[in-house]
């Protein structure tokens, strides 16, 4: 009972921290179409700026619990000033073209952006372990957690929700939910469909910054960190469905606990456990869990 | 026409003469030896080996042209061959580096090749280098399996194989008293993991006989979220927690475990972690074992020659050399040695692949972290002395120190020349030799 509670905390907390970086790549897919390698270098920035932005709050005496703030400050300014610059700069010559080009512009956005930040950043690693005192411990039979890790279960909750909330039940979203049923009609009835890819990329580069950020204080940041992410949050969307939100919850939740529970059990199936479930939901669902199969458009 | 006659034409031949000399003395002095560099120069090895290691080859080319490092090794570059490094960056996998090895060769003209951080590269490049006959050294790769599964006549590795660093950590844990009845161990999915967690149940197995092993995690290579591995450990909690983890895997393991309570319910023992103390200071729990990978850095041994790297890098980067640029700097000062050995032997020219092999087969020469000795391997492979020690950090210095050092003569933590490491852990280390 008690190992199969720590598997299920173990898989909740590795879940939500995937979901999190797992949702902004599966929400600018829907909208834009676009498979984005370079989401793990997003997600590498916003740890970076978390670094930088902490230690600046440090340094100007805020109190330790402010450093979220920081953390959070640190993500909007990814997604304020790199998102609408790489969109408006780069990915919009290349909407309407081949989705394979797509990728190719994007990988090659991965490899420039991961020499930019050792440009800007060095190649030394930088410390913000900080904030993840903060919560304090939680004991739970033999296993001690750290509070941080819970707090990353209720920020993806709030995420998970407040996305959902805003596609399905605003007005914004209702255009944005038009634009991905079809540009050319939402476009038609007056809808800026430049400016709500713009939008929608912003949102999908924050939560990659924002996952970063919040990682931040586990690890030692430093060159690198983008490249494990990405291919863990590739198996999480098609296992969901590329562009569906609840798919990206439910995908991220079958890998956090298929792999906690290989951790656990037979550690030597981590790997395995992984692409072994994104094998077997293809293998039924080829389109993932909670996509519809779409009549092609002529 | 009419040929000049007398002392007029004699003036003409030594004049002739002198130009020629002057002329062929020109291109030797120009001559240079051109060493491809590879290492981690992105990615996330770069940080704590690749770019530490390059940094380490970059102060050593400038002494070595300037003829500024001491003797022997105070000739200008190699034998007065000026010296050119080609700077590659090991990421991308071993396919990539199959292709940029050849591109050294090939395209780039290089003499040598010198590098390899990914036991996984140095398994796929050993045989390109060896199918086109070009040598190569590998500075830093740590699997036994290159030289005892492969006899190869170009490829040389110039530090001590992984089975060094198990056996010195076993043997540590044996000699100051520590009580193991159990051991978990954690290590990265890939050759050097496994083949370290192999080395240290081997090493156990005959010096704790009694001690039985338990968790055996095997999270892969940059995994970065250590939280499951962590409770899988803490569950059944054991007196040993070994682990070959390095870079920035290690960093994060130290961050996220250190906080849940590991180090406390368990005596923790890293064979390859000298390289995160200084970036982690405070953050390193205090009384953690752990190795170098050889008698480098804080445990590196007192000698002018390790004063003299010592002063030259820490002057350079404002801060210590770790494992990495010492086992560049061994490297380096080895191929150094061997090609004017093999110029001397070949009459002052630049020696070719082969004389080169020749020059460094059964060598041994002197490094910052004491002898280096080809000894294994028919030559080809390291063997070295290796240290380990126990963290503090020391609040007045502000860094963390190494307590209760502890070394390890080659012959004592390394396989004699005609047995493979594995058969020689399993029959209990014989021929041992000069333990503490």
């Amino acid at each position: 009972m008690a190992a199969l509670l720590t598997i299920l905390i173990d898989g909740l907390t590795y879940a939500s921290w995937l979901f999190i970086v797992a949702l902004g790549l599966t929400l600018v897919f829907g909208v834009l179409k676009i498979l984005n390698i370079a989401h793990g270098s997003f997600y590498a920035l916003g740890a970076y700026a978390a670094a930088s932005f902490v230690g600046w709050a440090a340094s100007m005496k805020w109190a330790p619990g402010l450093s979220l703030v920081a953390m959070l400050l640190a993500a909007v300014a990814v997604a304020a000033v790199v998102a609408p610059l790489t969109e408006r700069g780069l990915l919009r010559f290349f909407y309407g073209r081949d989705e394979v080009l797509l990728v190719l512009v994007t990988y090659a956005m991965f490899l420039i952006m991961e020499d930019v930040t050792k440009l800007v950043w060095g190649a030394n690693p930088y410390y913000v372990s900080e904030p993840y005192a903060l919560f304090g411990n939680v004991n739970i039979g033999v296993q001690t957690y750290v509070g941080y890790d819970f707090m990353l279960v209720g920020l993806a909750a709030v995420i998970g929700v407040a996305v959902w909330w805003g596609l399905n039940r605003t007005r914004t979203g209702k255009i944005v939910l038009a634009v991905i049923h079809s540009p050319e009609v939402a476009s038609s009835m007056g809808v800026n469909v430049s400016r709500v890819y713009m939008g929608a990329f912003s949102v999908g580069i924050f939560l990659a910054a924002i996952g970063g950020a919040a990682t931040a204080p586990m690890i030692s940041v430093q060159p690198g960190v983008s490249v494990g992410v990405i291919i863990v949050s590739f198996a999480v969307v098609i296992i969901g469905g590329l562009g569906s939100i609840e798919g990206a919850a439910v995908g991220a939740l079958i890998v956090g606990l298929a792999r906690s529970a290989a951790v656990h059990l037979a550690p030597v199936a981590e790997l395995f456990s992984i692409y072994i479930v994104m094998a077997i939901v293809l293998m039924f669902r080829p389109e993932g869990l909670f996509q519809r199969i779409q009549a092609r458009k002529i | 026409m009419a040929h000049p006659t007398g002392p007029n034409r004699a003036w003409r031949v030594l004049a002739a003469a002198a130009a020629t000399l002057c002329a062929a003395g020109t291109v030797q002095a120009q001559e240079t030896f051109k060493v491809g560099i590879v290492s981690f120069l992105s990615g996330q090895a770069a940080e704590s080996f690749g770019i530490p290691a390059v940094n380490g080859a970059k102060v050593l080319l400038e002494a070595f042209n300037k003829g500024a490092a001491p003797a022997p090794y105070n000739k200008v570059g190699f034998g007065g061959m000026k010296l050119e490094f080609v700077y590659v960056d090991e990421n991308g996998g071993a396919t990539k580096q199959v292709q940029e090895l050849k591109n050294l060769y090939d395209r780039e003209k290089v003499d040598a090749v010198v590098g390899y951080v990914g036991s996984g590269d140095c398994l796929a490049v050993a045989p390109a280098a060896e199918e086109m006959k070009k040598f190569l050294v590998l500075y830093d790769c740590g699997t036994p399996r290159i030289f005892e599964e492969n006899k190869l006549s170009y490829v040389f590795r110039t530090a001590s194989h992984g089975a060094m660093d198990n056996v010195a950590l076993a043997r540590y844990l044996k000699a100051k008293n520590v009580k193991v009845d159990s051991f978990n161990m954690i290590n990265q999915d890939y050759a050097w993991g496994q083949d370290s967690k192999k080395d240290f149940a081997w090493s156990m197995e005959k010096i704790y006989p009694a001690a039985k092993p338990g968790e055996d995690q095997l999270p892969k290579f940059g995994a970065g979220q250590y939280g499951t591995e962590i409770s899988a450990l803490m569950a059944k909690p054991a007196d040993i927690t070994h682990s070959s983890l390095w870079g920035g895997d290690l960093q994060a393991f130290i961050l996220q475990a250190g906080p849940r309570g590991l180090f406390q319910k368990s005596q923790v023992v890293f064979s390859a972690a000298d390289h995160v103390l200084p970036g982690l200071g405070e953050k390193m729990p205090n009384g953690v074992i752990l190795g170098a990978r050889g008698a480098y850095g804080l445990m590196s041994p007192k000698s002018a020659l390790n004063d003299w790297w010592w002063d030259l890098y820490g002057k350079a980067y404002n801060q210590y050399p770790v494992q990495a640029p010492y086992r560049m700097v061994q490297s380096l000062l080895g191929l150094k040695l061997a090609a004017e050995k093999a110029m001397a032997a070949n009459g002052g020219k630049k020696p070719t692949p082969e004389q080169l092999a020749a020059a460094l087969r059964g060598s041994e020469w002197d490094s910052p972290a004491g002898k280096i000795r080809m000894a294994l391997g028919g030559g080809h492979q390291a063997i070295q002395e290796t240290a380990i020690g126990r963290t503090r950090y020391d609040a007045g210095k502000k860094m963390v120190v190494l307590d209760d050092i502890m070394r390890f003569p080659a012959e004592c933590v390394n396989p004699p020349a005609d047995m493979k490491a594995e058969a020689w852990i399993k029959a209990g280390f014989p021929g041992a030799k000069g333990c503490p």
